[in-house]
């Protein structure tokens, strides 16, 4: 049984009149234990809201339309607030984007962790408490961990802040990680330090779910992909489907657009245009305005998921056979 | 001028900052934020900057702008010492217009109540690049669709544009004035991928229609790399590397640069070599390290580096390193 599967899953938000747009639309993937799931695509695809439904943590614009989130084979989406509260921060942690809004600034570091280790037991003695805080600040390489303990966030540099964040997202030990953008306001030589911290806790740890627009970061640590575009997974598959063998326009353009270490310096191929706002989305694919492979039954219908090849599951009517997933 | 030689040169450029201090009998520190930085940018090439936060890119460019005084040092532009726009008024409004900058955030520089087109034409009649304002009117709507946006976008306010458009708005505005140098500082970072290459080919295209140098300035070396014909790199500074672009892989580069290439996760899924992890955080830019900038960091430090500052050595034609162990000859 996988550990985490969405099912047809479909979000949206509602403006002050109280009509619905849609966001996520039928997005499908399922990860198992020990593997890393990475979800990709640019500003505004939907990512965030993809691991905030999971959460249970969503903003209050947002509904839920349709479909299942399953995690340990229990819906979220039906459980109580309060079996939520049970699960979240033990069994299903999550490290999110701002870093620096979701430390407290007033609570010391030992604190701060040593809160997240008690709400889930609550019957630690308090030196217990404190052995575990340390070793999991020396399990992210912080150095003095002992010392670190009574200093307060704004003594931690952004790295150092980003490493607490992830302590303090697996000291329960969690089934899944999911790590929303845990590297993107970071240095890369910061960055490096984090991706090698989280290659050494894939091994002990469940499952990761790794939301991040850095194709690199995907390749770094993932076996598995989700590309996602305007709220819809466009293409998914292993790592070395979609790295090797991407079919989606979309993928493709992603790919070839960015500069990397080895690239010649002929134009690069870019995709015209921006990602639409959820009130710009067309009827059919969402990507047609941009793809130069458009022909007219993308302007009219929801290109279906099919399975072309083994675990590579593709959404554009260029693939239109396939069994239907 | 002399011919072939450099269009401007930046010749020990030191920007430090006075730390507020806390008690009065306290000795005056400072932010090291620039610090003898020398370079050369010669007329039609781009030339890169990179380093991580905190490094001094903005700044450099703010003091050769004279955004901001520099603390000592010399800029010279077209072989005239243009320190802090110590020149006479005419003369200043000409190094307003042909030096310009892109600010990194394109937004935060736009009045949200003044329309597009009319905050593009203002610098152009106050610099003397329109004679009246229908002129200044007619060359806006054609610089907005050269950089590809629609000419109606001139009546429209800065908030109904994407980050990509405002990024061309910026593009615009500075075009104007009829620039020579354009420094465009991480003109292209909070971009979406898809968008940034949109941005980088015109930037590309723009250089050639209209003659022009470029000081590209970035954290991202892909992106740096990619854009520019030289790079210098920096840390806690300093200069620590220039190389022609070709030359970031060679085995003189810098152990820093050695670094930063090697931190980059590669979009591929060819076999990795092994990184190089630097430990620990950048130093304070307030009590930089003695000896090499870089030593609490460097994986190849030898107990000489904690006390010597290195020189700045050329390792092969154009290829300048701040680390005596990649001279070679050893
Ligand atoms: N209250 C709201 N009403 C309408 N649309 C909203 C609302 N909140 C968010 N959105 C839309 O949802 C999308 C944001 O999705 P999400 O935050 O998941 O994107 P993301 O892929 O995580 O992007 P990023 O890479 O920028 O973090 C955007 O298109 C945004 O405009
Ligand atoms: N006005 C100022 N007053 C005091 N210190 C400053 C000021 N401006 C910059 N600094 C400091 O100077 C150093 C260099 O900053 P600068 O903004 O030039 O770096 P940067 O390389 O552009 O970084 P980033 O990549 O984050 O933009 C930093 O330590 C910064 O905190
Ligand atoms: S369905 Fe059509 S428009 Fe959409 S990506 Fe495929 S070819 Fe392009
Ligand atoms: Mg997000
Ligand atoms: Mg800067």
């Amino acid at each position: 049984m996988p550990l985490v599967e969405f099912h047809n899953y479909s979000m949206g938000f509602k403006d002050d009149d109280g009509n619905v747009s849609n966001l996520i639309d039928n997005l499908s993937f399922s990860i198992d234990e020990g593997k890393a799931l990475g979800v990709v695509g640019e500003s505004g695809c939907g990512k965030s809201m993809t691991s905030l439904s999971l959460m249970r943590l969503l903003p209050d614009a947002a509904v839920v339309q349709s479909g299942k989130i399953l995690f340990d084979g229990k819906n979220v989406l039906e459980m109580s607030e309060k079996e939520m509260e049970v699960i979240r921060g033990n069994r299903l942690s999550m490290i999110f984007q701002e870093p620096m809004t979701s430390l407290n600034p007033v609570l010391t570091i030992g604190n701060q962790i040593g809160e997240c280790l008690l709400l889930h037991h609550p019957d630690l003695a308090p030196d217990e408490i404190r052995a575990r805080t340390i070793r999991s600040l020396e399990s992210v390489g912080i150095n003095n961990a002992e010392a670190r303990l009574s200093q307060y966030p704004h003594e931690f540099s952004g790295g150092m802040r980003q490493r607490v964040m992830i302590a303090m997202a697996i000291i329960n030990h969690p089934a899944l990680l999911i790590a929303d953008e845990p590297t993107t306001a970071l240095d890369v030589t910061i960055q490096a330090q984090i991706l090698d911290i989280m290659k050494g806790l894939k091994g002990d740890s469940g499952g990761l779910m790794m939301v991040t627009h850095n194709l690199g970061v995907v390749a770094e640590i993932c076996e598995e992909v989700v590309v996602m575009y305007a709220g819809r997974a466009v293409e998914r598959g292993t790592l070395k489907a979609i790295f090797d063998e991407p079919l989606h326009p979309y993928t493709i353009g992603l790919m070839s657009s960015i500069p990397t270490m080895t690239s010649d310096k002929s134009e690069l191929p870019a995709i015209p245009g921006s990602v639409p706002t959820i009130y710009d989305f067309g009827k059919g694919c969402r990507f047609a305005d941009r793809c130069s492979k458009c022909m007219e039954r993308c302007m009219r219908e929801v290109p279906k998921s099919l399975l072309v090849g083994k675990d590579h599951i593709v959404a554009c009517w260029l693939y239109p056979e396939g069994e239907v997933v | 001028m002399e011919k072939g030689g450099p269009l401007l040169k930046v010749e020990h450029l030191t920007k430090l900052f006075p730390v507020k201090k806390t008690r009065f009998f306290e000795e005056q520190r400072h932010v090291h934020a620039v610090e003898d930085v020398s370079f050369e940018l010669y007329e039609g090439e781009t030339l890169g900057i990179v380093g991580e936060s905190g490094s001094g890119k903005s700044t450099l460019a703010r003091a050769i702008l004279a955004l901001t005084k520099v603390t000592s040092g010399t800029v010279i532009y077209r072989g005239e010492d243009i320190t802090d726009f110590r020149v006479p008024p005419a003369k200043r409004k000409l190094l307003h217009s042909e030096l310009q900058m892109i600010f990194q955030d394109p937004y935060a520089s736009l009045n949200p109540k003044i329309k597009i087109g009319e905050a593009i034409c203002e610098p152009m009649l106050a610099n003397g690049q329109a004679r009246n304002h229908d002129e200044a009117v007619k060359k806006t709507r054609h610089l907005l669709e050269i950089v590809g946006l629609r000419a109606e976008c001139f009546d429209r306010f800065p908030h109904e544009f994407s980050g990509g458009q405002r990024q061309r708005i910026g593009i615009v505005r500075a075009l104007a004035v009829n620039p020579r140098v354009l420094f465009c500082d991480e003109s292209v970072s909070a971009l979406d991928v898809s968008v940034q290459a949109q941005v980088l080919n015109l930037f590309n295209a723009l250089k050639k229609e209209f003659n022009l140098t470029y000081v590209f300035i970035g954290h991202d070396l892909a992106v740096i790399r990619y854009i520019s014909d030289r790079i210098l790199v920096m840390y806690l500074g300093k200069v620590m590397e220039i190389a022609r672009y070709d030359q970031l892989f060679s085995d003189r580069a810098h152990p820093y640069t050695k670094a930063l290439v090697s931190a980059i996760p590669e979009p591929s899924t060819a076999a990795r070599k092994e990184r190089i992890i630097l430990e620990g955080d950048i130093p304070s830019a307030v009590n930089p390290p003695e000896g090499c900038r870089f030593c609490q960091r460097c994986f190849m430090a030898r107990p000489e580096c904690f006390e010597v500052e290195p020189d700045f050595y050329e390792v092969e034609p154009g290829h300048f390193v701040r680390c005596p162990y990649m001279k070679g000859g050893e």
